[in-house]
């Protein structure tokens, strides 16, 4: 099927991202914006805006029925969810399916496959990939004799769970039926199911992701991988490609491993498989994200390739238009989340009016936003403002560029987290690619030390 | 630290006689602002590039707006309470809830919105009398786009 007029159900940065390939493919875009969103930069860059309701995004971007109905209303023959929101809600493919609205991403039955991290896990082993030592509990006792058969730390996560959310981690056992509680009620509210499962918490680990397109049919590549270590409270802050300091041999496995396991299910779209990958370089297969990720423009500094082109060509029945062998990656990229939040009170998010927004530019720098001079940043979403990312020659040369570009960036009216993501890449270890998921909890305990012998001193 | 309504007045008269259009004064945390009535924002408006609208003033060609607006007090626009088809009768073919000229109370029925074969009834809200209809039945209705406006009251 030919795409002709795709609706955007998401807002922001991607909203923008999505409209800008739309473009170039000569596609027209209708943006659903809540009425907090209907003067937003995307709202004026889409060809037409549809507003869908209040702010709060129960009563607008989370409404599967209301974005079918306005993409029906529209004569829109697309949907992309973008990322977030309903982009993992196999309820909104399923109804698109119904309603010949061509869903840009996977089947409902692949999200429904992944979204269940358990069922995932399961999958994984099934196809001869490692997993941690785990598994699902229904109860405090049985979480118990796993923990213990697991060794501590142990990981608490959601079954339906995704984004960091509803994940605990402990220490002792004495603390795990508090942290089964808390989780099991914050998955509750967040995913609608409370259920949740242990994992085994590898110290001094990497988070590491391939990115994947799959045709439908079974023909899988992948576009190389991602370090997103870097992460506050298993939110990512700085993610690169490629992976530093993996060997050849792990590289090439990790890559193997992403291709099998969505081949499997015939994977359809763009996705993610993430692992962890712990000192040794051994891996473990974490779960699969069954959408465009926010950290997706390194991958396309790297290799060339307008992702989200891809997943339209999948979508309108295109196929895979590359091979393997014509993906090549040249040099390092590195991005930064640049978030309305205020390092100095614990990053508190902080929305407001942006007074002053000035982006950097220059060789091999990409800003992805919808902020400028004079833009409200609602309460109601999340806190990312922009994306910075620096392409280099090598991995140095990225840094460098991005560091300058930071230095470029004016941002007043809301706090944003700026120096710290300057403090993260000025740090030794990171300049080194020494980076685990532990780094950014080390930097702020560190540091916290410090102004606080400073205060004390002073 | 707290200021007097005497003091803030001073502060004001200050502003007045000064060549200065604008005054924002910050004393432990407590923050003034002040602007001259005439004076234009010094909040620093967007480029070219940017053509920012800002919120209180949607562009007409992106955002729904009255075909000409109530400026009338008395004259209020009930709006589609969220996004749907609108059909202004029960069922096709029959008359419409409510014509141009018909009395409304806060609970009658001026019109259905359908989300997804769901249909929702919309209610006036208010007392008075129809004196437009701003929505075409079957159209698509935005969420706080106006259906139609009421001069509130019995009078027409």
């Amino acid at each position: 099927m030919t795409l002709h007029r795709i609706l955007i159900a998401n807002r922001g940065e991607i909203a923008i991202r999505i409209i800008r390939t739309c473009r170039k493919l000569g596609l027209e875009t209708v943006l659903a914006a809540s009425d907090a969103d209907r003067d937003s930069m995307p709202a004026r860059l889409a060809d037409r805006t549809i507003c869908i309701g209040a702010a709060r995004p129960g009563d607008s971007y989370l409404k599967v029925e209301t974005i079918v109905q306005a993409a029906l209303g529209a004569r829109a023959d697309a949907i992309h969810p973008g990322y977030g929101f309903l982009s993992e809600r196999p309820e909104l493919a399923r109804l698109c399916e119904e309603h010949g609205l061509v869903f840009i991403g996977p089947t409902a039955a692949q999200i429904e496959a992944v979204a269940d991290k358990v069922q995932a896990r399961n999958a994984a082993e099934a196809a001869g990939i490692p997993v941690l030592p785990g598994a699902s509990v229904d109860s405090v006792d049985a979480a118990l004799v796993m923990a213990r058969r697991i060794g501590s730390p142990v990981l608490v996560k959601a079954v339906g769970g995704g984004g960091g959310r509803g994940m605990k981690r402990i220490e002792r056992l004495a603390e795990l039926p508090q942290a089964i509680a808390l989780a099991a009620a914050e998955a509750g509210a967040a995913f609608g199911d409370a259920r949740v499962y242990l994992e085994r918490f590898v110290t001094g680990g990497r988070h590491v992701e391939v990115q994947i397109l799959g045709d439908g049919a079974g023909r899988v590549i992948h576009l190389g991988e991602r370090d997103c270590s870097i992460q506050r409270r298993y939110q990512k802050l700085v993610e690169e490609a490629p992976a530093p300091g993996l060997t050849e041999d792990s590289r090439r496995q990790l890559h193997e491993a992403a291709v099998r396991f969505a081949e499997r299910l015939h994977y359809r779209g763009a996705g993610t498989v993430e692992f962890l990958v712990d000192e040794q370089q051994a891996f473990y297969f974490l779960e699969m994200n069954a959408r465009i990720q926010v950290e997706h423009p390194v991958t396309e500094a790297v290799t060339g390739v307008d992702l989200v082109a891809e997943q339209f060509a999948i979508a309108g029945g295109e196929g895979l238009r590359l091979a393997q062998g014509e993906i090549e990656q040249q040099g390092c990229a590195i991005e930064c989340r640049v978030n309305a939040e205020d390092p100095a009170r614990d990053f508190l998010p902080s929305p407001g009016l942006v007074t002053e927004a000035r982006w950097p530019a220059g060789p091999g720098i990409r800003v992805d936003t919808h902020i400028a001079t004079g833009s409200r940043v609602p309460p109601y979403y999340d806190s990312l403002l922009a994306k910075i990312i620096a392409h280099g020659l090598d991995r140095p040369t990225a840094s460098q560029r991005m560091r300058a570009a930071i230095a470029a960036t004016r941002v007043s009216g809301v706090a944003t987290n700026l120096r710290f993501l300057d403090a993260v890449l000025g740090e030794p270890s990171f300049r080194a690619g020494a980076v685990d998921t532990g780094f950014v909890a080390r930097l702020l305990a560190r540091d916290t030390v410090r102004t606080t012998k400073g205060a004390a001193d002073a | 630290m707290t200021l007097t309504a005497r003091e803030i007045a001073e502060i004001t008269r200050l502003l007045e006689d000064s060549n200065f259009d604008e005054l924002r004064l910050e004393i432990d945390g407590l923050k003034l602002h002040l602007k001259r009535g005439n004076a234009a924002s010094t909040e620093p408006l967007p480029g070219a590039s940017a053509a920012f609208t800002p919120a209180d003033t949607p562009s007409p060609e992106r955002t729904p707006a009255p075909k000409s607006p109530a400026v009338d007090r008395d004259v209020q626009d009930i709006v589609a309470p969220m996004l749907g088809t609108f059909y202004r009768a029960p069922r096709p073919g029959e008359p419409p809830f409510v014509e141009h000229g018909s009395p409304v109370e806060a609970d009658t029925i001026i019109g259905i919105i359908e989300v997804m074969k769901l249909m929702n009834t919309v209610r006036a809200g208010l007392r008075g009398t129809v004196v437009e209809i701003l929505a075409r039945d079957g159209a698509l209705v935005e969420y706080g786009e106006p259906l139609l406006r009421v001069r509130r009251g019995n009078e027409p």
